[in-house]
């Protein structure tokens, strides 16, 4: 049994944003252009919020890195009236973007705002298409899309292990945020595996999840900055 | 022969716009036509180019179209509704006014039925609602709903026309074909009254609770999500007085107007516009109450998402339009309509117009800033339409002017055989009536 999820520890990371970009380019983001971005309709999978405590000149920025949280029991895969959005048999929340009507019904049911919506047709100049990751399916206009937790990564290690008739091991399987950490301050996981480090750091008094009290139970669990 | 007999009918001049069709008419018809073809080229190049021409965006992804449909639908409960009540209450008053109520009704349906469409990012998916539809999504309520309620309110609404169309159609009104076809062979006689009576009393029972689940399930689509500010219990009643009270309000205003351009004055009297307007005032201090309630809830709790909903509401980059709502959907109704000096058709023209306009501003409140403000730390976002959702806006009113135009062109506006039957039936209403009285001592005695 898998129960794939992700600890970030807010001590460790810096703020980089590697993860963000590590992000984009694994699943064939498209830029969407600074104008769009200025009009609030950039698409992030994995977004950097920004949480500025106190005032000048005592001031502390905490960016807190913010993928989708495949939460236990999902606001948005309730809301669908398609089945476009969906917990899959991993537990993970997937998109059907061929299914998808583009209602936003997602959304705006989602209480952490991690879907983003593609306003216009994706465009890729020609020097970002030999780029463009093959295992990633590409976005059209009018869809709703979020973070999978690189969902394809997981396929493929799955063909993998049963192609050399071994079990899946837990770290065969890491996105690419967790990859790409300098700080190596997200770690995933499978909370089920007493012995991995995302169960024993999930266990820590510093442990919070984002608005429990929604009872949605994220399956990303955050380790709070001491200081 | 048959138009010169039809000319001394006591009622010729509710037909007669659709007799003597003037030149003001095909006008109009021909400014509404343009305005509305250049709406629906707006739309084309919004379905051409993407939702991305509209003002949302990643946060507030929900604007005017979702707006414009809960307040459609919301107009729409003026007519089947009222029509309904008045009459399974047997109010004699309701003659003259029904069969307007109940064309408001499908018309702005189907208007705001539309709205969800023009708001998909996928419209050409939209089949995939009948092929993958989830009946747990409260979206599949809202097209189950929404589907029920425009079949019953329409053909409540077609019922009552029989008898009319049947009579235009024996005194040779053209286009012969559409009378002929549309009337059923209805020739009056007592089986068929009969049977027109049975299914107006179902229908009127059965459209009362389909009209109450409409707005109810509306409502849904919000309150059944946690965002502050729109997960409420209070939701669902609160969609539906809204609902009635902005509907009534249409209601007036659509009797006002053709009161002055059909010289309706005989069939539509003050008195009709004094119940209705008192019912408007009723309903305006319904909605205060509910107003009231869902925020004294909110900031008496004060939980800290609900109260930065509601404080953007207040103070925030909302302000004027809270305050403009409470102005135009409280303060300006209960004052004209308090006073009798001020109750004229005017004054009641003006608070009806502020009620329409203010309840769409409460739904433009309900809707935005709980979006704007979502529970995560996000900067918030101003949200300003763009031109193609005004210009879609326009296109539903323009549809809805158009259709009633097209409407009365064609059909009597009001119901002609109700009011003959009224006539007939002075004597039994006053039988009825005598029959509320509370028995004197020789009734009494002879019993």
């Amino acid at each position: 049994m898998f129960n794939w999820g992700m600890v970030i520890d807010l001590n460790k990371c810096t703020g980089c944003g590697a993860c963000v970009s590590a992000c984009r380019s694994e699943n064939n983001i498209p830029n969407v252009g600074p104008e769009e971005s200025r009009a609030a309709r950039a698409i992030f999978w994995m977004d950097l919020l920004e949480v500025v405590e106190g005032e000048f000149p005592d001031v502390k920025v905490q960016y807190i890195p913010r993928p989708c949280f495949h939460c236990e029991k999902p606001p948005c895969t309730k809301v669908c009236p398609v089945r476009a959005t969906y917990k899959n048999d991993e537990g993970l929340v997937a998109q059907i973007y061929h299914r998808c009507i583009g209602c936003r019904y997602c959304m705006v049911a989602c209480p952490y705002s991690v879907k983003s919506f593609n306003w216009y047709e994706p465009e890729r100049p020609p020097e970002f298409r030999q780029t463009c990751n093959p295992d990633v399916s590409l976005r059209m206009k009018g869809v709703v899309e979020k973070c999978t937790f690189c969902n394809h990564r997981l396929q493929k290690a799955k063909d993998r292990a049963r192609f050399e008739s071994v079990e899946l091991q837990e770290n065969d399987y890491q996105p690419a945020c967790v990859e790409a950490c300098p700080a190596s301050a997200i770690i995933f996981g499978n909370f089920e595996d007493k012995k991995h480090a995302v169960y024993r750091l999930g266990k820590s008094n510093r442990a919070f999840k984002m608005q429990e009290d929604l009872g949605t139970e994220p399956k990303v669990i955050y380790l709070a900055r001491e200081d | 022969m048959a138009a010169e007999e039809f000319k001394n009918d006591p009622d010729y001049i509710i037909y007669k716009p659709i007799i003597e069709k003037g030149r003001g008419a095909y006008i109009l018809g021909i400014v509404l036509v343009s305005v509305f073809l250049w709406t629906m080229y707006m739309y084309g190049t919004q379905l051409i180019r993407g939702l991305g021409i509209t003002g949302l965006n990643s946060r507030i992804s929900w604007g005017f179209y979702i707006v414009n449909f809960v307040f459609f639908i919301g107009i729409s409960h003026a007519g089947t509704l009222i029509s309904a009540i008045l009459r399974l209450s047997k109010a004699e008053w309701r003659r003259p006014i029904t069969r307007m109520a109940e064309v408001t009704t499908a018309i702005v349906l189907a208007i705001g039925g539309l709205h969800p469409i023009i708001d998909l990012g996928r419209p050409d998916r939209m089949l995939n609602i009948f092929f993958y539809g989830r009946l747990q999504s409260p979206l599949l309520w809202d097209v189950t709903a929404i589907t029920c309620y425009f079949t019953a309110s329409t053909v409540y609404l077609y019922l009552p026309m029989i008898p009319d169309i049947a009579r235009m159609r024996d005194m040779g009104v053209r286009p012969h074909w559409l009378y002929s076809f549309l009337s059923w062979g209805w020739r009056g006689t007592p089986h068929q009254k009969k049977t027109l009576d049975r299914a107006l009393s179902i229908l009127m029972v059965l459209v009362i609770p389909i009209a109450i689940s409409v707005h109810t399930v509306i409502s849904f689509i919000f309150s059944m999500t946690l965002q502050p500010g729109w997960h409420s219990t209070i939701f669902g009643p609160y969609f539906v007085v809204g609902a009635i009270f902005s509907g009534i309000a249409a209601l007036l205003v659509v009797m006002i107007i053709f009161r002055k351009v059909f010289h309706l004055e005989g069939y539509l009297k003050e008195v009709h516009f004094r119940y209705l307007s008192t019912l408007l005032l009723i309903m305006s201090f319904l909605w205060f109450y509910f107003t009231f309630s869902e925020y004294l809830t909110g900031i008496y709790g004060s939980e800290p998402n609900e109260m930065r909903t509601i404080l953007y509401k207040f103070t925030g980059d909302y302000w004027p339009f809270f305050w403009g709502m409470v102005l135009c959907n409280f303060v300006i109704p209960v004052v004209i309509l308090s006073f009798k000096k001020l109750k004229t058709i005017k004054g009641i023209f003006i608070a009806s117009m502020a009620v329409i306009v203010g309840m769409w501003l409460e739904r433009l409140n309900i809707i935005v800033p709980s979006l704007t403000i979502p529970r995560l730390n996000y900067t918030p976002q101003f949200y300003a339409p763009s031109l193609v959702e005004w210009a879609l806006f326009l296109a539903g009113l323009t549809a809805f002017a158009l259709a009633f135009l097209l409407f009365s062109k064609f059909f009597p506006i009001i119901s002609v055989w109700e009011i003959k039957e009224g006539r007939e039936e002075v004597m039994s209403v006053k039988e009825r009536i005598d029959g509320y009285q509370p028995d004197t001592d020789i009734k009494r005695e002879e019993k």
